[in-house]
């Protein structure tokens, strides 16, 4: 079963600077390679906070992170996250930098050949599906929202990890982009055989998106299953909670769907 | 109509003074940023140290740029000697060095400060995403961080330039030339044509630098390479048109050094004139302190200079009491040839001693005479003096010998003290004895009968490597005892009409003319 883990959380502590009050307490779970994890929780349920432990932005205060068996602790951090995509919360595109220039980053960190990246960066847009000829010479303030976090998107995936982590990657879109994106992301994962965990705060997409879902509260993982059990489920009142809006809404749209439906 | 001659003379000396002017600004700007840039890049992750270099730097800028300018001389004539001790090789405490280390020390708040808010001033989401994609520190800080604060940092560099080549006027008076010499000389000899034209100088040269940083600053912010690189051209034309003329001038042989008054400006000029006139290539370095020159020709920085006896009688050997002349130069004759090497050619002709002076009305109405007299009423007066007269010993001996106390002392520039007399806004002045100007106010010069004052007698001194200059010896001294005081004053009151053919230069040319014609007529 280990051998398999691309991502491994045993125990894992963490404070909140010098408070004893903590943000994570005792999170363990194992993510699968080539798996897509969602992790769901309001806000300061501390999934930015674990999201970041995995690459080592952050330090846990107790407990051990793995990536592929190894003890995170024990990485260099600067190679761990030039080998780990990273999809930023509000995008963190480099408004300097053209767009070729900020999908281009980590392999021009990686020292790639300058003929090579240019290569590379034509590909991730056509994958990313922004026209190659019109966007590589643009800077992020040009661009749309939506425009904007697919180039987040090749940026994250230039150097060809094998995980990727995406901090609310479509938080600020309108729902016709984040939709489209979301399909996208979701292809990309399965066609380049990513290990995906996102963080949402919407339960529906988390439910459409991933094939499993684990709900973070207060620091603490209250539950961790399929969408599918979890849909069923109705053990944990907070789930529940969760679960409500996307089922009324799945109930009400079917209902109007079938009362318009011309007999 | 014909053209102003003062300013042709200005656009004359415009090689010598831009050149010395474009390159004590250039030095300072690089100084300060190779300086105050690493500086803020390690103050950087370091509050307490950054907090106390911007506090350093704030406290830099308030000391007046004069004074600053005027500390750097000191304390490098002390390191000078202290190296020339150590390792047996002095420096200049001199022009160059002082000024850009001073002008340096003025450029430093703005880059500092810049460089400082403009890296703090980068939003953490873009930080935490250089990290995030596996940029060392290091890196971040090239291709993120400093690309994102160039403009600030450049608006701070612009700023800087623009002070460093205001201050850079100042740097005159401490023996670096610059556009400041003009304002000074014009100052000094009333030659407002030469202050306008200075201060357009300056204003313009400044102008002109802002403009082309701030074409390379909107053209950072607006990643706009052309505007980068057209800033960066006018930038390098500027500079280099400034320099170019300076440098294809050449150095004269022979630096006649002058200090901030009018005389002195006219003697120079005269000096100047007699050297060239032996076919000698001569240059002047004018508007040296009066504690600043004597050093200079010590180390021969400048080749000769006119003196008075007094003044190193009381500064540098510093006596107080008052022996007949005669006695006063032969020691003091002796006294530099045996601490400096310098030589002394001879006395002038006249004295120029400080003189207590009064309007003839008023000291009539008053019974005034002498010094002695002024002492009845003098609790109740007010006197004006230049920068150096009341810290002199004189005024201590001319205060003790008479019991004298004013109501009010004032300092002002000399050439204010006439009409501030004239307007009654004070009672005495401490005017100089050759000067024009007493004549032209009617006033008169109060008696000394215990002879507080030391005399004056204006002398020529050669610097050491020169004492033995046959060629310069020869040229000069036609010179020594040829000039009476009446001769002194009249050329003095040509140079300080404020008309136009009242240059220092052409004071010493009818100077010349006049020496010729009694000569000629006396033998």
């Amino acid at each position: 079963m280990t051998e398999s883990a691309a991502i491994a959380f045993e125990s894992v502590v963490t404070n909140h600077g010098d408070d004893r009050e903590r943000t994570l307490d005792d999170v363990s779970f194992v993510v699968k390679e080539r798996q897509f994890l969602a992790i769901v929780g309001p806000s300061g349920s501390g999934k930015t906070t674990l999201l970041r432990l995995v690459n080592r932005l952050g330090d846990p205060t107790a407990g051990t992170i793995r990536v592929y068996g190894e003890d995170v602790q024990t990485l260099d951090p600067v190679l761990l996250r030039r080998r780990i995509g990273y999809v930023f919360q509000g995008v963190g595109l480099f408004p300097h930098l053209t767009v070729a220039e900020n999908i281009g980053i980590i392999p021009k960190l990686l020292e790639w050949d300058a003929a090579l990246i240019d290569a590379r960066v034509d590909t991730l847009l056509d994958l990313v599906q922004l026209d190659r000829a019109q966007y590589r010479g643009r800077f992020p303030h040009e661009l749309s929202g939506g425009e904007r976090q697919r180039v987040g998107v090749a940026r994250a995936i230039a150097a060809e990890p094998k995980i990727v982590l995406m901090d609310e990657p479509f938080g600020a879109l309108d729902p016709l982009t984040r939709d489209a994106l979301g399909r996208d992301c979701r292809r990309l994962h399965d066609e380049l055989g990513l290990t995906t965990v996102m963080i949402t705060h919407d339960m529906l997409e988390a439910l459409l998106l991933a094939d499993r879902v684990i709900v973070l509260r207060a620091g603490r993982v209250i539950a961790d299953d399929t969408p599918r059990a979890l849909a069923a489920a109705n053990d944990h009142s907070y789930v529940q909670e969760l679960m409500e809006a996307p089922r009324r809404q799945a109930d009400q749209l079917r209902a109007l769907m079938s009362r318009e439906r011309p007999t | 109509m014909s053209t102003d001659p003062r300013i042709a003379e200005a656009f004359a000396r415009l090689p010598d003074y831009l050149g010395g002017h474009v390159l004590v600004s250039v030095l300072a700007l690089a100084l300060g940023l190779a300086v105050s840039f690493p500086l803020a890049l390690v103050a950087r992750d370091h509050p307490k140290l950054r907090q106390l270099l911007l506090a350093a730097a704030s406290v830099a800028q308030t000391i007046p740029g004069l004074a600053l300018l005027a500390l750097f001389y000191p304390l490098l004539l002390a390191l000078s000697a202290l190296s020339e001790r150590m390792i047996g090789v002095g420096f200049s405490a001199l022009g160059l060095l002082p000024s850009v280390l001073a002008l340096a020390l003025y450029s430093m708040l703005p880059v500092l400060r810049n460089t400082v808010t403009g890296l703090a001033g980068i939003e953490p989401a873009i930080t935490e995403a250089a990290r995030g994609v596996g940029m060392t520190p290091n890196q971040s800080l090239l291709m993120v961080e400093l690309p994102l604060a160039l403009p600030v940092i450049m608006a701070g560099i612009r700023t800087a330039a623009v002070w460093v080549i205001g201050t850079a006027t100042l740097s005159t008076p401490i023996g670096q030339t610059s556009l400041g010499n003009y304002i000074f000389t014009g100052l000094q000899t009333q030659n407002w044509v030469f202050v306008l034209f200075g201060c357009a100088a300056a204003a313009a040269l400044a102008l002109l630098v802002d403009q082309s940083l701030g074409q390379i600053e909107t053209g950072l912010r607006m990643r706009s390479r052309a505007r980068v690189y057209g800033g960066a051209i006018a930038l390098v034309v500027v500079v280099l048109g400034g320099l170019i003329p300076a440098l294809s001038h050449g150095r004269p042989a022979y630096v006649v050094g002058a200090k901030t008054f009018t005389e002195q400006y006219i003697l120079a000029s005269l000096i100047d004139q007699r050297l060239t006139a032996a076919g000698l290539t001569a240059g002047r370095r004018e508007g040296l302190g009066s504690s600043v020159i004597l050093n200079a020709l010590a180390s021969g920085e400048i080749d000769a200079y006119v003196e008075y006896s007094g003044t190193l009688w009381a500064n540098q050997l510093h006596r107080t009491d008052s022996p007949p002349r005669a006695e006063v130069l032969a020691a003091i004759s002796k006294w530099l040839a045996d601490t400096h090497g310098i030589r002394m050619l001879g006395d002038l002709g006249f004295e120029n001693a400080y003189a207590l002076a009064m309007r003839r009305e008023r000291a009539q109405a008053l019974h005034i005479r002498s010094i002695a007299d002024l002492a009845h009423y003098a609790t109740g007066m007010s006197i004006a003096g230049d920068y150096e007269f009341f810290a002199r010993p004189e005024w201590a001996a001319i205060r003790k010998a008479y019991d004298l106390s004013f109501h009010e002392q004032r300092t002002m520039q000399p050439e204010f003290m006439y009409p501030a007399i004239a307007a009654r806004d004070v009672d005495v002045i401490a005017a100089y004895s050759s000067d024009g100007l007493i004549a032209k106010y009617d006033l008169v010069v109060l008696e000394d009968p215990k002879h507080a004052i030391p005399p004056y007698d204006a002398i020529l001194l050669v610097a050491p490597k020169r004492a033995n200059d046959l060629k310069l010896g020869d040229a000069l001294r036609p010179l020594v005892g040829a000039i009476d005081v009446t001769l002194m004053r009249e050329a003095n009151l040509r140079a300080s009409t404020g008309g136009s053919d009242s240059s220092a230069a052409a004071a010493a040319g009818w100077l010349w003319e006049e020496i010729g014609k009694r000569k000629g007529g006396g033998k």
